[in-house]
C-alpha cells in the first residue's frame, strides 16, 4: 500500500493543538506526515477543499446487539452505521445475551469486528456475571480478550460493595468502570420525573435516582482514588457533583449523550417511544446544566449511547416499550449544533469527540500526531441533511430526530489507512 | 351547537376539545338522560353502527356504561377483554388494535392501563376511538359525566370550588377532571399526602393542602377518589386505617362543608376508607347519580362521534 493523502482540508487536532490548511499523509496504517503541501508519489490523493480533517471520532458507549439479539444490530451493522457517523472507535457494553462477561464472549465480539473491518470495536467487559449485581465477572479472562473497560449498563450496580470491588480489581489490569447511574427510586419509571409525568400521568424516574448513585461512586472514587467513569450524565445534579469533586481533584469522569444535551421531556408529551430512554429526557434545567457542563469542561466527552430496538419492539406502549435509541449517525449534526449555539468551539467539540474520550479509556488513536493510527473522520460541516432513519446504516431506526434537519454530515471515514466509508467517492 | 363537529373524531383527552364542544356534549348528554326513563330504552339512531369496547384491563363499570349506552342508541356493541389471552401469547397492542380495526367498527373503546395507549390506538385504528381509561393519563367520558353532573346541580363552572381528594398520582380521572374544570375556569383544591401528589404537582394550578378539613371548608364540589390497597405495598401511606383517619370524608369532616355542597367518587367506592358509609349514602352524595350520568355521557359520546348533530 502506498498511502492515502488528504489535500487541501482544514486540519483540526485537538491533541496536538494543530487548527489550519494541511495535508495530511497516512502510511502503513498510521499518521506519516500532516504539512501544509504535500506531495507524494504514488498515494492516493483526496482532496478535502471546504472539508473538516479530524482524528476519526471515538465513541465510548454503544450498544451493538450481537451476540443475541442481532435482529436489532449485529457488529458489523454497528459497526457501519459508526463510520458512517465519523466513528473510527466505538466501545461496546456488555448487555448483550449471553452477556460480555468471560473472555469467550470478550473474544467473539472483537473476532466478529476484525472480520467486520469497519470501525474499531472494543469491548466493555461487564462488571458482574449475567450483570446480576452478584459477583464479579471474569475481569481478566475479558482484558486478555480485548475488554478496555468495565461496566454493567442498563442496569446500575445498585451494591456499593461490588462497584468498589469492580474498580479496584479492575485497576489490576487498568481497566475504570462506567457506571449507569440509576437507584431503585426509578424503578417501573418510563420517563423523567417531572413536568410531563406529572400531567400525563406516565411513571416518572426521578433526577435524584442518577444524582445519588453518582455521588455516590464519586465519593467511593475518591476514598480508594481511583477512577471512575459516569455514563451518559444528564442531570444537573450530577453536572454538579462531578464538577465539585473535579475541583477536589477525584478521578471522576462522565459522558454526554446528543440526545440529553439536545431534547427535553417536553417531547413525551406525545407518548412516542422513539424519545424514551434511560435515562430519561430531562427539564430544560438539566439540559442547561449539562450544555454548561460541556462549556465549563465538567464534562469530558461525547457518547451516543446507541441503542437500537427493531420498529415492532418500540410500537409499543410507552411504559412497556424498550429504552433506547439510536445516535452514531447523528451524533455529529446534533454536536454541531452545541457549536452554532456557542456553547462549545469547533475544536472542543472534536476534542469531546476524539482525544479526551480516548484518554478515559486510554485507547490508541483520538489524534493525528505523528505515528499514531490513520484514524480520521472527513466532514463538511455546512452540509445540510433531513435525519431520514430509514437510510440509516444502522438496523435501529428508533431516532428521536426522525424529519429533523440538521447541518455537518461526514462524508469520510479511514480506520487504520483504510477507507471504510466514503459514499461520495471523494 | 352547530359548532359541534365531533363526527369522525376520537375523544381521547378533554385537552384534545373545546370549552364549546365539552358544553355540547354536556348539552347532548342532558337530552339523552330522558330516553334511559322510558319504558322502551332504546332508539334507532346507531342502528348498524358497530361499537367494540376493547378492554385491556378489567373495569365492569365502565364497559357495562359504554355497552348500556351503545345498545340504548341500538348500535351493536361487542365486549372484548384482553387481559389474559392474547397479550399474554405475545401479540402486542398494535397488532391486537390492528385486527379489531380490521373487522371495521365505527367506534372502538379502549381501556388500558398503559397511558397513550388510547391515542395509540387512535394514529393505527382507522376509526373512531374512545379513551375508556388509560393508565394514570385520562378518563375523558369520566370526568365529562362529571361535569354533568356538577352542570346539572350547580349550573355554572366559573369560580365554583372543587376540592378533590385522595390518590391524585395515580388517578386519570383526577387528571381529566382538573384539565375539564380548569378549562372551564373553576377554583381547585387537591387534598392528598405528599406520597399520593405528583411531584411538580403546581403545573396542575390548583392549590394544594393535606388537610381534608380545609378542602371540604367551602368547597362547592367534593371529588373523592378511590385509594387502592396497593399503593401501601408501594410505600406510600402506612395503612388504610391511617388514610382513614386523615384523608375519609365522615359526618364530622362534613360539619365543615357549605350546605348545599355536592359530593362526587367516580366508583368503585371504598366505604370507611376514603369516603364514610354515612357521607356515601347521605343527602349530599351524586355518585348514583353520577353512574345513571354515564350512561346518558356515553349515549352523548357515542352518538357525537358516530352521527353527528343534526
Ligand atoms: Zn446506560
Amino acid at each position: 500500500m502506498s498511502g492515502i493523502l488528504i489535500k487541501g482540508g482544514r486540519l483540526i487536532d485537538p491533541a496536538s493543538g494543530i487548527d489550519g490548511l494541511m495535508d495530511i499523509l497516512m502510511e502503513e496504517g498510521k499518521i506519516a506526515a500532516i504539512e501544509p503541501n504535500i506531495e507524494a508519489k504514488g498515494a492516493r490523493v483526496i482532496d478535502a477543499k471546504g472539508l473538516i480533517v479530524a482524528p476519526g471520532f471515538i465513541d465510548l458507549h454503544v450498544h451493538f446487539r450481537e451476540p443475541g439479539h442481532e435482529y436489532k444490530e449485529t457488529i458489523e451493522t454497528g459497526a457501519r452505521a459508526a463510520v458512517a457517523g465519523g466513528f473510527a472507535s466505538v466501545c461496546c457494553m456488555a448487555n448483550t445475551q449471553p452477556a460480555n462477561d468471560n473472555g469467550t464472549v470478550t473474544s467473539l465480539i472483537v473476532e466478529k469486528a476484525r472480520k467486520a473491518a469497519l470501525a474499531r470495536v472494543y469491548p466493555v467487559g461487564a462488571v458482574s456475571k449475567n450483570l446480576d449485581g452478584q459477583e464479579l465477572a471474569e475481569i481478566g479472562e475479558m482484558k486478555k480478550a480485548g475488554a478496555v473497560a468495565l461496566s454493567d449498563d442498563g442496569r446500575c450496580v445498585l451494591n456499593p460493595r461490588l462497584v468498589r470491588s469492580a474498580m479496584e480489581y479492575g485497576s489490576m489490569f487498568g481497566l475504570t468502570v462506567v457506571e449507569h447511574c440509576e437507584d431503585s427510586s426509578a424503578k417501573g419509571g418510563a420517563i423523567n420525573e417531572g413536568e410531563v409525568s406529572a400531567r400525563f400521568g406516565i411513571k416518572g424516574m426521578p433526577a435524584t435516582a442518577e444524582d445519588s448513585i453518582a455521588v455516590r461512586n464519586i465519593v467511593i472514587s475518591e476514598y480508594i482514588s481511583l477512577p471512575v467513569h459516569i455514563a451518559h450524565i444528564s442531570t444537573k445534579g450530577a453536572v454538579e457533583a462531578v464538577r465539585a469533586a473535579k475541583a477536589k481533584g477525584i478521578k471522576v469522569t462522565c459522558e454526554v449523550t446528543p440526545h440529553h444535551f439536545t431534547l427535553t421531556e417536553k417531547e413525551l408529551e406525545n407518548f412516542d417511544p422513539d424519545f424514551k430512554m434511560s435515562p430519561p429526557l430531562r427539564a430544560e434545567d438539566d439540559v442547561r446544566a449539562v450544555k454548561e457542563g460541556l462549556k465549563d469542561g465538567t464534562i469530558d466527552c461525547i457518547a451516543t449511547d446507541h441503542a437500537p430496538h427493531a420498529a415492532w419492539e418500540k410500537e409499543m406502549e410507552i411504559d412497556k416499550a424498550p429504552f433506547g435509541v439510536v445516535g452514531l449517525e447523528t451524533a455529529l449534526g446534533l454536536s454541531l449544533k452545541l457549536v452554532e449555539e456557542g456553547v462549545i468551539s469547533l475544536t472542543g467539540m472534536i476534542s469531546l469527540l476524539t482525544n479526551r474520550p480516548a484518554r478515559i479509556f486510554n485507547l490508541p488513536g483520538g489524534s493525528l500526531k505523528k505515528g499514531a493510527p490513520a484514524d480520521i473522520a472527513v466532514f463538511d460541516q455546512e452540509r445540510e441533511w433531513k435525519v431520514e432513519p430509514d437510510e440509516f446504516f444502522s438496523k435501529g431506526k428508533n431516532s428521536p430526530f426522525r424529519g429533523w434537519t440538521l447541518k455537518g454530515k461526514n462524508l469520510l471515514t479511514i480506520v487504520g489507512g483504510r477507507v471504510v466509508f466514503n459514499p461520495e467517492k471523494l | 351547537m352547530n359548532s359541534l363537529k365531533l363526527s369522525g373524531r376520537h375523544l381521547l383527552r378533554i385537552a384534545d376539545l373545546s370549552t364549546d364542544e365539552i358544553m355540547g356534549l354536556i348539552n347532548t348528554a342532558e337530552r339523552f338522560l330522558e330516553i334511559s326513563e322510558r319504558e322502551i330504552k332504546k332508539v334507532p339512531t346507531l342502528r348498524g353502527k358497530t361499537v367494540v369496547n376493547l378492554f385491556f384491563e378489567p373495569s365492569t363499570r365502565t364497559r357495562t356504561s359504554f355497552e348500556i349506552a351503545g345498545k340504548r342508541l341500538s348500535a351493536d356493541v361487542i365486549n372484548i377483554s384482553v387481559q389474559a389471552s392474547s397479550v399474554s401469547k405475545g401479540e402486542t397492542f398494535k397488532d391486537t388494535v390492528l385486527n379489531i380495526a380490521a373487522m371495521r367498527p365505527d367506534v372502538i373503546v379502549v381501556r388500558h392501563s398503559s397511558p397513550g395507549a388510547a391515542l395509540y390506538a387512535s394514529q393505527i385504528a382507522g376509526c373512531s376511538v374512545i379513551n375508556g381509561g388509560d393508565g394514570a393519563h385520562a378518563h375523558p367520558t369520566q370526568a365529562l359525566l362529571d361535569l354533568m353532573t356538577i352542570h346539572m346541580h350547580k349550573k355554572r363552572f366559573e369560580n365554583l370550588k372543587v376540592s378533590i381528594v385522595g390518590d391524585i398520582l395515580h388517578s386519570r380521572v383526577a387528571r381529566s377532571d382538573i384539565n375539564a374544570l380548569s378549562r372551564l375556569k373553576a377554583d381547585i383544591t387537591l387534598c392528598a399526602p405528599p406520597t399520593l401528589l405528583p411531584k411538580r404537582s403546581e403545573v396542575f394550578g390548583a392549590r394544594v393542602t393535606h388537610s381534608i378539613e380545609e378542602a371540604v371548608a367551602d368547597a362547592d364540589v367534593i371529588m373523592m377518589l378511590r385509594i387502592q390497597q396497593e399503593r401501601m405495598a408501594q410505600g406510600l401511606f402506612p395503612s388504610l386505617r391511617e388514610y382513614a383517619e386523615y384523608f375519609c370524608l365522615t359526618p364530622k369532616v362534613m360539619e365543615k362543608a357549605k350546605k348545599d355542597v355536592i359530593i362526587m367518587h367516580p366508583g368503585p367506592i371504598n366505604r370507611g376508607v376514603e369516603i364514610s358509609a354515612e357521607v356515601a349514602d347521605g343527602p349530599y352524595s351524586l355518585i348514583l347519580y353520577q353512574v345513571t350520568h354515564g350512561v346518558a355521557m356515553r349515549m352523548a359520546a357515542l352518538y357525537l362521534l358516530c352521527v353527528g348533530e343534526g
